[in-house]
């Protein structure tokens, strides 16, 4: 799917210091009823974010105003759960390009990376010190490169190391997907089916 | 020649390409496809002004979103039926089979694949439900992907995956009576959370594994996913071929002997190297029940809900937030807690073998009164056995109804919703909040223990 194309961002983050966050939570299975991607945003954490008669639950992070920014920082294990690709394009479509934790669901990262959203995995004591940053001041800021696959508290300038493999870094800055990659291999397929 | 796992085997026989840096092209054998991942990824294909390449491999068949009863009848829900006017339509211009509502081939879409023998030793198999781990019971690489991999298989029979490690889980013994492979499953989750197994594929073994029918392999493969691997899969046996054998697209005749001497072959080399290994011994597992809002939060059933000790942090807090949606409290005996709903079906546990178990715990008894029962079959064909083989007449005379085919409460898409806050013992994969409805409250089981808790009314031992 199209996405824009991902170089660098600096941004205030919205903590969520939740563990195990499944996709679930991150889209009930109520909400994936469309057949068009589109304003999964609206339901993005439907029932953490909601009471039942649609008020908006006035102690989750995301209904809280003093948070804002294009990242979003969770505890450990996000993404676990239901293979949905709802749950990235939600995150998504709410205006989230990042997403930090210190662990991610193997099938949720694969999603996250094939819709422009950025899985950036820190250690336990790095996302600790996220939180406690976000705590003491709100509107601090963090900056997240890419092509240098660094993430930098610019608050305190700690700096920590992400991983991505090339081929995903590559198509994260340039805005491609797997797709025409692959439609591109169509006779190397064929030779592959005819082997085998 | 080099040694290799199972895994390795099948994976590398299908990889295309490497790419420099990055994933593997891997090319997919088999492709199921459902309602609620495939329409966007139809679109994003038409977009592109493509069509599904091989469509001869993938099949198609609603279950997210089905009524369970009334199948007859046009679907209520708007945004429900619209998605199965889709799939239909896109199936049909795209050449796919499609295995409708109310026709004999319907089901889930994990329950009807082996039935049909679409799935067998050696393939590749996807489908964007993260429970294809299912399918590994047949000594197959199988997995879930998202829509966008969905696409992808349309567009060229292929995905991009990095390959991922390797784990090797061992169950030696013999199973106690009342102890199913759904127990082994929540068990083995208890033990190493929901997380343990990211980043990996599990091959199980041992002899309390190679024990297993080929229902109780897939009820453990299925469940792999809720410990964080990719899939899980069993070397095939004896069992395996006796089960695929004559079965619609079960290789015939000649290609039937050359096929089985094939997936002969299939099994890890001797001194093979796994990344992870671990090692359980069946007499330890009792019959399984969770606790909390996720599947790692299993117990014994003779077992109390742990307390907080030695948890601190977020670990503390995540523990606490469940139980308190849960309303239980640590420490707890799980024995005798309130029961409302109990649910038998889905791809974890929605076969005839959990059928004839159940009713095989109910027969002669009485559902309790305080107790909604909604047993669902996992496909038109186990609906038809449980009726040819009389389990039927033991479940009507127990005060129990058989509804129609589907995913139903597993994941509560449909009208099956658990009410809030009240209890349901489920043999469903996953008790998340919200999961079966929301605020429901969802206690995982097997389908004994959720008999057990259907007659008696409580959360109750089988064994007594």
């Amino acid at each position: 799917m199209a996405y824009d194309k991902f170089t660098k961002i600096t941004s205030p983050a919205v903590p969520l210091p939740i563990e195990n966050v499944d996709t679930d939570q991150i889209i009930p299975a109520r909400f994936l009823k469309a057949i068009e991607r589109k304003g999964f945003g609206d339901n993005l954490f439907r029932d953490w974010r909601y009471e039942k008669d649609g008020s908006p639950k006035s102690d989750f992070p995301l209904n809280n105003n003093i948070y804002s920014g294009k990242i979003l920082v969770a505890g450990k294990n996000f993404g676990s759960g239901s293979s949905r690709e709802h749950a990235a394009w939600a995150i998504y479509d709410y205006g989230f390009r990042v997403v930090v934790s210190s662990f991610f669901a193997d099938i949720f990262k694969g999603n996250a990376l094939n819709n422009g959203l950025l899985p950036v995995v820190v250690t336990p004591e790095f996302l600790q010190k996220i939180f406690t940053t976000i705590e003491k001041d709100v509107n601090t800021t963090f900056e997240v490169d890419l092509e240098k696959q660094i993430f930098t508290i610019s608050a305190t300038n700690d700096t920590i190391d992400f991983e991505i493999n090339s081929y995903k870094k590559h198509c994260l800055q340039n805005g491609l997907d797997d797709i025409d990659y692959l439609v591109d291999m169509k006779e190397e397929i064929a030779a592959f089916e005819k082997d085998n | 020649m080099t040694v290799k796992t199972l895994f390795d085997k099948i994976w590398d026989a299908h990889v295309v390409k490497k790419v420099e840096g990055g994933p593997n092209v891997l090319y997919i054998d088999r492709h199921l496809i459902h309602e609620v991942t495939s329409p966007v990824a139809f679109l994003g294909l038409k977009n592109r002004g493509l069509k599904v390449l091989r469509p001869e491999k993938t099949t198609a068949t609603p279950d997210h979103n089905v009524p369970t009863i009334n199948q007859h009848l046009s679907v209520k829900d708007e945004l429900s039926r619209h998605q199965l006017e889709m799939l239909k339509t896109n199936c049909t211009e795209n050449g796919i089979v499609h295995h409708d509502l109310g026709t004999e081939g319907h089901g889930v879409v994990h329950i009807i694949g082996p039935e049909m023998g679409l799935t067998q030793p050696g393939m590749t198999i996807v489908c964007g439900d993260s429970h294809t781990s299912t399918h590994g019971a047949f000594g197959a690489i199988a997995f879930g992907i998202g829509t966008s991999e969905v696409e992808m298989v349309f567009a060229s029979q292929c995905i991009m995956q990095p390959k991922p490690k390797k784990m090797k889980i061992t169950v030696n013994g013999t199973l106690a009576k009342g102890v199913t492979a759904k127990d082994i499953a929540l068990y083995i989750i208890s033990k190493i959370s929901t997380s343990g197994g990211t980043g990996h594929f599990i091959e199980y073994t041992g002899s309390a594994i190679t024990g297993l029918s080929m229902e109780g392999r897939m009820t453990l493969c299925n469940l792999s996913i809720e410990c964080g691997a990719r899939g899980g899969m069993i070397a095939p046996d004896e069992i395996t071929f006796e089960y695929v054998k004559g079965r619609e697209f079960a290789p015939k005749g000649a290609d039937w002997d050359k096929a089985v001497a094939k997936w002969k072959e299939l099994k890890t080399d001797d001194d093979a190297v796994f990344d992870t290994e671990l090692i359980y011994d069946a007499a330890d597992i009792e019959p399984m029940i969770t606790f909390g809002t996720n599947p790692g939060m299993g117990i014994g059933i003779s077992k109390n809900i742990p307390t907080t000790e030695g948890m601190e942090g977020s670990d503390k807090s995540s523990f606490e937030k469940s139980l308190q949606y849960m309303g239980f409290g640590a420490g707890d005996k799980i024995e005798g807690k309130p029961v409302d709903y109990v649910f038998l079906g889905s791809c974890t546990n929605g076969r005839i073998e959990d059928f004839r178990e159940f009713t095989e715990f109910v027969k002669g008894k009485k559902k309790a009164p305080n107790i909604t029962a909604w047993l669902v079959p996992g496909s038109k064909q186990v609906e038809n056995q449980i009726r040819a083989e009389g389990l039927i007449s033991i479940l009507e005379d127990a005060g129990f109804q058989l509804r129609q085919p589907g995913c139903s409460a597993c994941l509560a898409m449909n009208d099956d919703k658990i009410p809030a806050g009240k209890y349901s013992v489920s043999t469903s994969n996953r008790n998340f909040e919200g999961r079966q409805g929301p605020g429901a409250r969802t206690l995982l089981a097997s389908p004994i223990t959720a008999a057990a808790a259907a007659i008696s009314g409580v959360i109750s031992d089988p064994r007594k």
